[in-house]
């Protein structure tokens, strides 16, 4: 059992969780993930690590509640409670260097983090800055209250830059247009980005990997597909990367952006979407009645 | 197997194991075979329960009794771990069950599971001369039968015998998986008295047991109550931890492990590489079958993970994962299920009793057909699978007649689902995040028959990731030669360890 020795709010929808799993934390490196199950009725879902305490033996799990596992999980774990199951960490860490550039190039590397795509960026940001990079982050979200993270990513970079798409904090737009714009200052200031990770929805992956494209810059987004087991067994993670079939859980999760073939990967995310929508349809009928019956309704949670 | 299966009458049993010391070999060799009772193939579809019911114990003694206990005891030679198959039989037809069940368990430590899942009629039930004296296979003495029912009669009793455990060596030995091999090798290592942690990537213990084979052919009460057999020997189990991330082999060796055993099992599912695998609606095996079995698939949505379930589905392969995931297809509401296969029948690997009881279900058998192509709509899900008819041609190196496709002939097999089954590889990692471990071309691991030992000194393997995909048996049977090698390994150990630093 791994227990939950911090639960924070966020904003809207987006808890921060620090768990006690020693053994994660001491091998964790940036880019790798843990395959959690809250409770032993619950799915296996693949969580990146946004944080370790090495000391003491914690990671910390950024939470969105979009699905009946995650919208769970917010809602019924409380600091003391304990999940299930914590295995990793999964995935090969992130190669802390510019691609095609000899390992002691230092360079400039934008970290593009949509949403609580901030979380799992962090460790990444960190390793860049602290290997000597120059780190830029561009931080975007819908609206204010969904940017997480700004503190801690701004602490390990050289430039923040953040935007809304409805202007609420930061600049006005998407963080393609900010990406862009960094990219042609540079240039045009004698310098460049090197490299650029993003880390997001599909969508807004793809389309920074778009916007690099043209401008020939290395770009790695980190994938987080369907999984049951995460150790390479199950096959249900295969995305196709440069035409060929590559397993997120152990040939990722990062891998080049502008070999992925994000329509299919997305497509392949809403397999299972009429299931995962009758799951929570009925989750939610079930929590609402329990309520009405026992108040202390948390209780029918195994452990 | 050859049907219709009329048993003899309860009478007729009786006087037949009353009389069961006065029968000549020929007249003994003529006994009607004893036939156990199955759910009917209409009722069973329609649950996940057993298939077969238990032998009640006066049919397993009068089918005991029809082994002729051959001098040169062609049965215990077609054991990979050489049960004395004779001996056992002869207990039964006595009625001395508990002597039975240790005598299977002097080499055997998991008889309700290799009842059950073992390839009896390519093993023990081969070379039954009964069976030989008929020329037919099907009237073999029913030995795997007889050996689930003394194991489940034994666990019924609530007195399963625990082996004794030796005197606390004080080595601690590292075993990696918790599948057949890893739990064999852990029981044998606890008898011998050193201690045994079992690490296992899954929230469960079982490997294959509780992910792939599902639970109308071995119910997962039976794998867990092994697995508690096994705590009570003192055997410990960490979940959660996959050796090669969560840490590697060095750090069990640093975190002073004495000895460690590499049975992570053939974990990689392979694809057949044709055009339209990432549509939505295409599973491997393993995918599909851990949703369904260790995710609780079956009871969605009172379990939450869920897998596809549509009416039309094409499993891919002919051997036991195939027909698993073919009769789970149909337990999850499928109306056909079409099983395709390149080669014929003849070359199937699967055991009879799966290929024997997929058909009983109506599974829809297409041989000779080479999957080509997964045809999708426009919305990127499976709607059809595209095969190519074959003919067989020239023996294979295997000695497998090969299929040849006919030019031309193709047909298109309307489903919404494609599970591919055609084999798994050996996981990786290990290999991967471990230095010195030489691999084969396979990706398996190599190492010293004899010992079981790897090419690193003291880190031993087994199972599937030395045999690639092969059985149950055979990877319990490398648990507890590696065991037995370990053992050895230690002694000698801590005897250099005494020469090297005298009083």
């Amino acid at each position: 059992m791994f227990p939950i020795v911090l639960k924070k709010s966020l904003g809207e929808n987006v808890h921060l969780f620090e768990v006690e799993a020693p053994r994660v934390a001491r091998r964790h490196r940036a880019g790798q993930f843990v395959m959690v199950r809250p409770h032993a009725a619950s799915e296996r879902i693949p969580l990146t690590i946004a944080d370790v305490d090495k000391e003491r033996g914690t990671i910390t799990l950024v939470v969105q509640a979009v699905g009946k596992t995650t919208i769970e999980m917010t809602a019924e774990f409380e600091e003391g409670d304990e999940f299930a199951n914590v295995a990793g960490p999964l995935g090969n860490p992130t190669h802390i260097g510019v691609p095609g550039k000899p390992d002691d190039f230092r360079g400039v590397v934008a970290c593009v983090a949509g949403g609580i795509g901030a979380a799992p960026m962090l460790p990444i940001a960190r390793a860049f800055h602290d290997a000597g990079h120059e780190v830029v982050t561009i931080l975007g979200a819908r609206r204010k209250d969904l940017i997480v993270f700004e503190d801690r990513l701004g602490s390990v970079s050289s430039e923040l830059l953040v935007c809304t798409d409805d202007g609420s904090y930061g600049q006005k737009g998407f963080v393609t247009d900010v990406l862009r714009g960094l990219i042609e200052r540079r240039r045009a200031a004698g310098g460049d980005v090197d490299v650029a990770i993003a880390i997001g929805p599909p969508l807004m992956m793809k389309f920074c990997s778009k916007t690099t494209e043209p401008y020939r810059v290395a770009t790695l987004v980190s994938l987080n597909t369907i999984m049951v087991d995460g150790t390479g067994m199950c096959g249900g993670c295969r995305v196709m990367v440069g035409g060929a079939a590559r397993y997120v859980c152990v040939d990722g999760p990062e891998f080049d952006g502008h070999q992925v073939d994000f329509d299919g990967m997305m497509r392949r995310q809403a397999m299972y979407k009429p299931e995962e929508a009758a799951s929570l349809a009925r989750y939610r009928e079930k929590n609402h009645s329990c309520r009405l019956e026992v108040p202390a309704a948390a209780s029918e949670r195994t452990p | 197997m050859s049907d219709p299966r009329v048993n003899p009458s309860a009478e007729e049993l009786a006087a037949r194991v009353e009389r069961r010391a006065e029968f000549k070999n020929k007249e003994r060799g003529q006994l009607p075979r004893v036939f156990w009772a199955e759910q009917s193939p209409g009722e069973r579809v329609g649950n996940i329960r057993e298939v077969p019911f238990a032998y009640t114990p006066m049919q397993a003694r009068a089918e005991a009794v029809r082994c002729l206990s051959c001098k040169n005891e062609p049965c215990v030679t077609g054991c990979p771990v050489g049960v004395d198959v004779p001996a056992f039989l002869k207990l039964v037809a006595d009625g001395d069950f508990r002597g039975a069940i240790r005598r299977i368990k002097e080499t055997n430590l998991l008889p309700a599971i290799c009842g059950r899942v073992c390839p009896q009629e390519s093993q023990c039930q081969e070379n039954c001369m009964v069976a030989k004296v008929h020329k037919d296979l099907g009237f073999a003495v029913s030995v795997g039968k007889i050996e689930a029912f003394l194991a489940d009669w034994e666990r019924e009793q609530g007195g399963v015998e625990l082996p004794p455990v030796g005197a606390e060596t004080g080595r601690r030995v590292a075993v990696i998986g918790a599948g057949p091999s890893g739990l064999a090798c852990a029981g044998d290592l606890r008898r011998f008295g050193h201690e045994a942690v079992v690490f296992e990537a899954f929230h469960k213990a079982g490997g294959v047991l509780v992910y792939g084979i599902p639970e109308f052919r071995l119910p997962k009460a039976i794998v867990q109550a092994e697995v508690d057999n096994l705590e009570k020997m003192g055997v410990r189990f960490e979940f959660d931890t996959i050796v090669g991330q969560t840490f590697t082999l060095d750090e069990l060796f640093e975190e002073g492990f004495d000895a460690v055993y590499v049975a992570t099992g053939a974990g990689l599912p392979y694809f057949v590489n044709i055009p339209g695998e990432d549509a939505n609606g295409v599973y491997s095996a393993n995918e599909y079958l851990t949703r369904a079995n260790l995710m609780g698939a079956y009871r969605f949505p009172e379990e939450d993970t869920p897998v596809l379930r549509r009416d039309d589905v094409a499993v891919l392969g002919g051997g036991n994962v195939a027909m698993d995931a073919a009769r789970t297809a149909l337990r999850l509401g499928a109306k056909h299920v079409y099983l395709v296969y390149r080669r014929s029948r003849e070359e199937m690997p699967a055991r009879l009793e799966e290929v024997h009881h997929a058909e009983e279900e109506g599974v829809d058998f297409r041989m000779l057909s080479a999957p080509v192509e997964i045809l999708t709509g426009s919305d990127g899900w499976v709607r059809a699978l595209k095969v190519q008819r074959c003919e067989l041609g020239e023996p294979d190196e295997k000695g497998r007649r090969r299929p040849m496709p006919i030019e031309g002939a193709y047909e298109e097999l309307p489903v919404q689902i494609v599970i591919e089954a055609i084999g798994n590889g050996p996981n990786p990692l290990i290999p991967k995040t471990t230095p010195g471990l030489t691999t084969t071309r396979h990706g398996t691991l190599v190492v010293d028959e004899a010992t079981m030992m790897t090419t690193r000194k003291g880190v031993f393997a087994g199972g599937d990731i030395v045999a690639g995909a092969s059985t149950v048996i055979l990877a319990m049977g490398h648990g507890r030669k590696a065991a037995a090698a370990i053992d050895a390994y230690l002694r000698r150990e801590a005897e250099a360890e005494v020469l090297a630093n005298p009083v």
